[in-house]
């Protein structure tokens, strides 16, 4: 899988109440309109700017917080291709795989904001091309991978009836 | 090699000798979404054509989060909710009955348990020996179809506590205490193992406040060892049947092991906007607060409720300070009333909210004003979290909120115990 587009850089501590607001929470059963408000309370502008196949670039703990699905669900439905992070929250990492959104750990103060990626997840490869550098990113663990590979959890398990986690 | 209690309960549940790092497949005993989580479940269900549960009676769909509905559009989530609990037979706790970490706790989960939630802090039943945890709707979703779900086996911090806690200072001030020593992500992915003689005297409501927390510091579960305290609150609920002895080895081995003491804690605080940003109280300046929120599934359990009741007791809050309490349960809310620790809250000028997350999480009571201060017994103080990003929470224990209603300020609850 590889993908290209452009960073759009944020901080440490990104919670998920940040990136889908508990203030609308009636609007975690029509997505399409939450996506409308995606990380909203970090950057208000961020919902507008983001052009499909883009990155989220964050610092560390990404995604703490609730364990709403409809936090990662959102950042994929605004178009981002992945996200990019010193380290993710346990639970935001693994429903960030579970909804087919890849979720990579790497070296982001290497990445500013506005750099052109691309990102090779297999070979666990991060080339910024602005700043022509490449930052290796470890490979996501099997289960994950084949989790991501069939599209999310919901058509892993369908296809498997059951987990295929080796 | 010795096992850890993470290391014990997923090698029982799947039926396999595990270590740290491998991935297993388990039986799930219990499972569970609320109401901010459970449509998108029942969604996914839809999808996969698979609109069952294995275990009906021990999958439970809680209306809590935005209970009862502020709006239309929850109202209908709500309904999605009690249509499918009624074509599936799975449980339904309703509006006013509770938080669903409360009774999941008072009513269905045992020692040995795999607990899966819809709701991070599923972690919560971990006090009784259960390796319970949050995840996403989906995850949940699987596992209330299948009866099984997967988990990495995580690495242990083991924390032991000994000492007698001052008076005024509770295992609220240690966990707040221990989240501002490890930090937010200081134990991502981790298990938490508490343990030490302080644990040993601590009641089930006061280890539910540590296990609670555990994912404020990035912790998949926090584990405590059952032991008599855990089995009488089981004989209490009728569950003395299930009580089973889980302990971990001697010889385990843990990737770190944190010891504190005590016997010289200050009550601490919660800054706003992260949990870590702890403080003890004496380096607290002078801070108004605008509202103290009693309650959640941190500190809302009659314990919490009776130490801040005897703090309140004859007293008016400032006049400044508005105050709120929410029982966390329906058992809760019974016993504070037969205590008359209600009348209490009542006559210190508190307005008491129905069992449920009240304030907590920013639907609909409670919701902060512009650059308004807040003073919660809950777990979580980030940007926004009470339904108003202009807003500021700061954390404490049931004593400090309570002292800080009468005196309108941050203040330290040891003058008034
Ligand atoms: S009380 Fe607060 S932390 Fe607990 S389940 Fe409800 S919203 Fe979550």
């Amino acid at each position: 899988m590889k993908l290209r587009g452009k960073s759009h850089k944020f901080g440490d501590d990104i919670s998920t109440d940040l990136i889908a607001p508990g203030r609308l929470f009636h609007l975690r059963t029509n997505l399409p309109e939450l996506a409308k408000h995606v990380l909203e309370d970090a950057d208000p502008e961020f919902a507008k700017k983001v052009n499909s196949g883009d990155f989220v670039v964050a610092g560390k703990n990404f995604g703490l917080g609730s364990s709403r699905e409809h936090a990662p669900t959102i950042i994929k439905l605004a178009g981002a291709g992945a996200i990019l992070a010193q380290s993710f929250a346990r639970i935001f990492y693994r429903n960030a795989i579970n909804v087919g959104l890849p979720a990579l750990i790497c070296d982001t103060t290497k990445i500013d904001d506005g750099d052109e990626l691309e990102v090779d997840i297999e070979a666990g490869k991060i080339k910024n091309l602005t700043k022509d550098i490449t930052i290796e990113t470890p490979p996501l663990p099997r289960a994950m991978l084949n989790i991501l590979e069939d599209g999310g959890l919901v058509k892993h398990f369908k296809k498997h009836g059951g987990f295929k986690l080796d | 090699m010795g096992k850890t209690l993470a290391e014990k309960i997923l090698g029982e549940r799947s039926g396999k000798d595990v270590c740290a790092g491998d991935i297993v497949v388990v039986d799930v005993d219990v499972a569970m979404v609320q109401d901010g989580t459970g449509p998108l479940a029942v969604q996914q269900l839809q999808k996969m054509d698979m609109e069952k549960a294995a275990n009906p009676d021990k999958t439970i769909f809680f209306i809590d989060h935005a209970a009862p509905s502020p709006r239309k559009e929850l109202s209908n989530a709500h309904k999605m909710l009690r249509d499918f609990a009624k074509k599936t037979g799975v449980k339904l706790s309703e509006v006013g009955d509770g938080v669903c970490h409360q009774i999941l706790v008072e009513s269905y989960v045992n020692p040995g348990d795999v607990v899966i939630g819809a709701d991070s802090h599923t972690c919560t039943s971990g006090a009784l020996g259960a390796f319970a945890t949050g995840m996403g709707s989906t995850d949940v979703a699987i596992g209330i179809a299948s009866g099984k779900t997967w988990f990495k086996v995580p690495e242990t911090f083991k924390i032991i506590v000994n000492g007698k806690f001052p008076k005024g200072v509770c295992s609220k001030d240690l966990i707040l205490h221990i989240i501002g020593l490890i930090g937010a992500d200081g134990a991502t992915y981790k298990a938490l193992e508490f343990a030490g003689s302080t644990i040993r005297h601590m009641s089930m409501s006061e280890r539910f406040v540590l296990s609670n927390m555990a994912v404020e510091a990035g912790a998949k579960v926090g584990l405590i060892e059952p032991d008599e305290v855990t089995k009488t609150y089981l004989e209490e609920r009728g569950r003395g049947n299930k009580f089973v002895e889980i302990k971990a080895d001697n010889d385990a081995v843990y990737e770190r092991v944190i010891e504190i003491d005590v016997s010289m804690l200050e009550p601490t605080i919660s800054f706003p906007h992260t949990v870590d940003n702890t403080r003890p109280i004496s380096e607290v300046d002078e801070i108004k607060v605008d509202q103290v929120f009693i309650g959640t599934c941190t500190n809302g359990r009659i314990e919490d409720l009776r130490i801040a009741a005897q703090i309140l007791k004859g007293k008016k809050r400032h006049p400044d300070t508005r105050l709120l309490v929410c029982p966390a349960s329906r058992e809760v809310y019974l016993k504070a009333m037969d205590e008359g620790l209600l009348n209490i809250f009542i006559e210190a000028g508190a307005a008491i909210m129905n069992p449920g997350c009240g304030a907590c999480v920013g639907v609909h009571h409670g919701i902060l004003g512009d650059g308004e201060v807040c003073l919660a017994t809950q777990n979580r103080n980030f940007k926004g979290r009470m339904g108003n990003t202009e807003g500021f929470i700061y954390l404490s224990s049931p004593a400090t909120a309570a002292a800080s209603t009468i005196e309108g300020r941050i203040t330290d609850p040891r003058k008034y115990i």
